[in-house]
């Protein structure tokens, strides 16, 4: 034990941080003088290894948000020498604009379908495959490899699924006399397809972090509940919903972080359109950015972007704790 | 109990129907795209749906790769993916060793602030990073795609970890003995650590190979394109009519990263879960 001994973190990330080991006194206080001598080339070599991350990190995590708050303020075009200061006029046009409430309210339906469909999906399916199952090995390999593909890959495969004309989704729709809906050129149908192509992506990686927190489930509690005469149902209603609940709160920041920032499978799918019909507010910050050349915008949807993430993420360590499930 | 296991029986069979239906939910696609990739183009548009292509053929192939300059795509994929994993994981190595076994003043501050950037959303970085990068005279260079992703938060977060549960007294016996601390690093930890490196790596690739909007953004021409991106270009180009060049090109997007994924499913499941459970 020296003095700059850290436990290793069982629990938390950060708690290590203000924790140190018992020290025998004489023994560090010669570990101390020794270790003075080799200080300050610890120093020297600790920043060699250190620097370079920390530098790409403020360079290209933290400053962007600083500057990007700055550019919110602004009017430019990315082709006047510099941009001009309008104050907040960026967000005051926005929220009166009905065609960007429009943006929230679409960002809204697809993260809240997307993320509590691959939960209750991903939660279906682990108790699913934590059963004896014969092949559920492979079944649980194969369920998680669509979370691997590229997006870009993933929407061209989806597209030709759901072409109206040659698509699976035509004799789909023709098993129940019916015709296949046009889906990502129909303006109805262009976000319930972004929908389910994103649910096919992200339930399997919701089903594999769900059986690895029931690995750790207390079985006695199970056996007792069995005793007692709980039915299956019950002990899954009372026992596994209220014991997997920190997996689901991680789930849930992870997902929603992940499904505001989903960009590929709509840049290839639809474009944003039909109409706007999928138009994200991801979708409308390189829309405005890199088509549009509105950067004040532009910059306004990511500071709008950044703070619903940073409320989130502070609300999810604050009121539900630090109970997520670690492996 | 034969009552209970009798009633048990149906469940059974439902429990592997429900299980049947998954698997075809999920491996349907990925035999689409296949098998789209070698059917012949009437095969394609016929009525009623061809599963199986009755002559398996290549000329999909042929048309992506005359239609998009992949060979291209596929160069440019691979030099970022390769140099720019390699970096991170070098970053991710150094770091991680630099606070755990190197003393300097403030360090656990200085960790929660490399910490602090798992906050922020990689798209809200894009504008700015643009102006960057645009200002260092990176815009459709390898350095422009590589080096704003190389810095690895989470890389470093799970190497730290693990070395944390390295005895300390290794290191100081080989310090002891005069070893270096880079050698140290390289004879000592690297071989310890090797799972966790491997589950850094496999994020690291896969990350950098599906990576999509900053290719997007900071390249301007066909030919600084890498995969997934030319797939975006592929689809525009062929309009909606070269169907099997889609899937052709599609299938070459998608295959390296799906071996890679059952060769080391592994440690790419844990590093993607544990990843996404730390941020």
């Amino acid at each position: 034990m020296t003095l700059v001994t850290q436990p290793p973190s069982t629990d938390s990330p950060s708690a290590d941080a203000s924790r140190r080991g018992p020290t025998r006194p004489a023994e560090g206080a010669r570990v101390r003088r020794r270790r003075r001598r080799f200080g300050r080339r610890d120093y020297l070599l600790f920043l060699a290894f250190t620097l370079p991350n920390f530098v790409i990190i403020g360079v290209f995590a933290y400053w962007p948000v600083i500057y990007n708050f700055y550019l919110s303020l602004t009017d430019w075009d990315f082709i006047a020498p510099s941009p001009t200061f309008i104050g907040f006029a960026n967000f005051i046009d926005m929220f009166t604009d009905r065609s960007f409430l429009n943006v929230l309210w679409t960002t809204l339906v697809f993260t809240v379908c997307i993320v509590a469909g691959s939960i209750v999906a991903g939660l279906l399916l682990a108790v699913l495959l934590n059963q004896k199952l014969a092949g559920r090995g492979i079944v649980r390999t194969f369920i998680f490899s669509p979370y691997v593909l590229p997006g870009a890959a993933v929407a061209t495969i989806w597209l030709m699924i759901l072409h109206p004309n040659f698509g699976l989704s035509r004799a789909i729709f023709g098993a129940f006399g019916a015709h296949s809906p046009a889906w990502m050129t129909n303006s109805d149908w262009a976000l319930p397809g972004l929908i389910l192509v994103y649910l096919w992506r992200n339930m399997g990686f919701c089903t594999i972090v769900y059986l690895s927190a029931m690995q750790s489930l207390p079985i006695e509690q199970y056996e007792a509940a069995s005793l007692d005469g709980a039915s299956k149902i019950r002990q899954f209603l009372s026992l596994t919903i209220p014991l997997l609940s920190p997996t689901t709160f991680f789930l849930l920041l992870i997902q929603v972080i992940g499904t505001f920032q989903a960009f590929d499978i709509i840049a290839v799918m639809t474009g944003g359109g039909p109409a706007g019909a999928t138009t994200t507010l991801s979708w409308f910050i390189y829309q405005e950015g890199f088509k549009a050349f509105d950067i004040g915008h532009s910059a306004a949807g990511s500071v709008l972007m950044f703070l619903v993430l940073l409320a989130l993420t502070w609300f999810q360590s604050h009121f539900v704790g630090r109970k997520v499930h670690y492996q | 109990m034969t009552n209970a296991t009798t009633r048990q029986v149906p469940l059974r069979w439902l429990n592997y129907l429900l299980m049947i239906v998954v698997g075809a939910i999920v491996v349907v696609p990925l035999f689409w795209l296949v098998t789209s990739a070698l059917k012949p183009s009437a095969e394609i548009y016929r009525w009623p749906l061809t599963w199986i292509p009755s002559r398996p053929e290549w000329s999909n192939f042929i048309d992506a790769w005359n239609a998009a300059p992949f060979a291209k795509f596929f160069l440019n994929s691979t030099i970022v993916t390769v140099i720019g994993a390699a970096i991170k994981l070098v970053l991710a190595l150094t770091t991680a060793y630099a606070f755990v076994f190197l003393r300097f003043p403030a360090k656990n501050i200085l960790f929660l602030v490399m910490l602090g950037a798992l906050m922020v959303p990689g798209h809200v970085t894009l504008l700015v990073n643009y102006l960057t990068v645009s200002d260092l005279g990176w815009i459709n260079t390898y350095a422009g795609l590589i080096v704003p992703g190389v810095a690895s938060v989470l890389g470093t977060f799970l190497l730290r970890q693990y070395m944390m549960t390295i005895p300390k007294e290794l290191v100081e016996a080989a310090t002891m003995d005069g070893a270096g601390h880079l050698r140290i690093l390289l004879t000592l930890i690297v071989p310890l650590a090797r799972p966790t490196i491997i589950t850094v790596a496999m994020i690291a690739i896969i990350d950098d190979w599906n990576s999509f909007i900053w290719p997007l953004i900071v390249t301007n021409t066909v030919d600084m394109r890498t995969l997934p991106v030319g797939l975006l270009y592929l689809k525009d180009n062929e309009g909606f009519n070269n169907w099997g060049a889609i899937m052709a090109g599609t299938t070459m997007v998608a295959v390296p990263i799906l071996i890679l994924f059952f060769i080391a499913q592994r440690y790419v499941v844990a590093g993607l879960t544990q990843g996404a459970v730390k941020g």
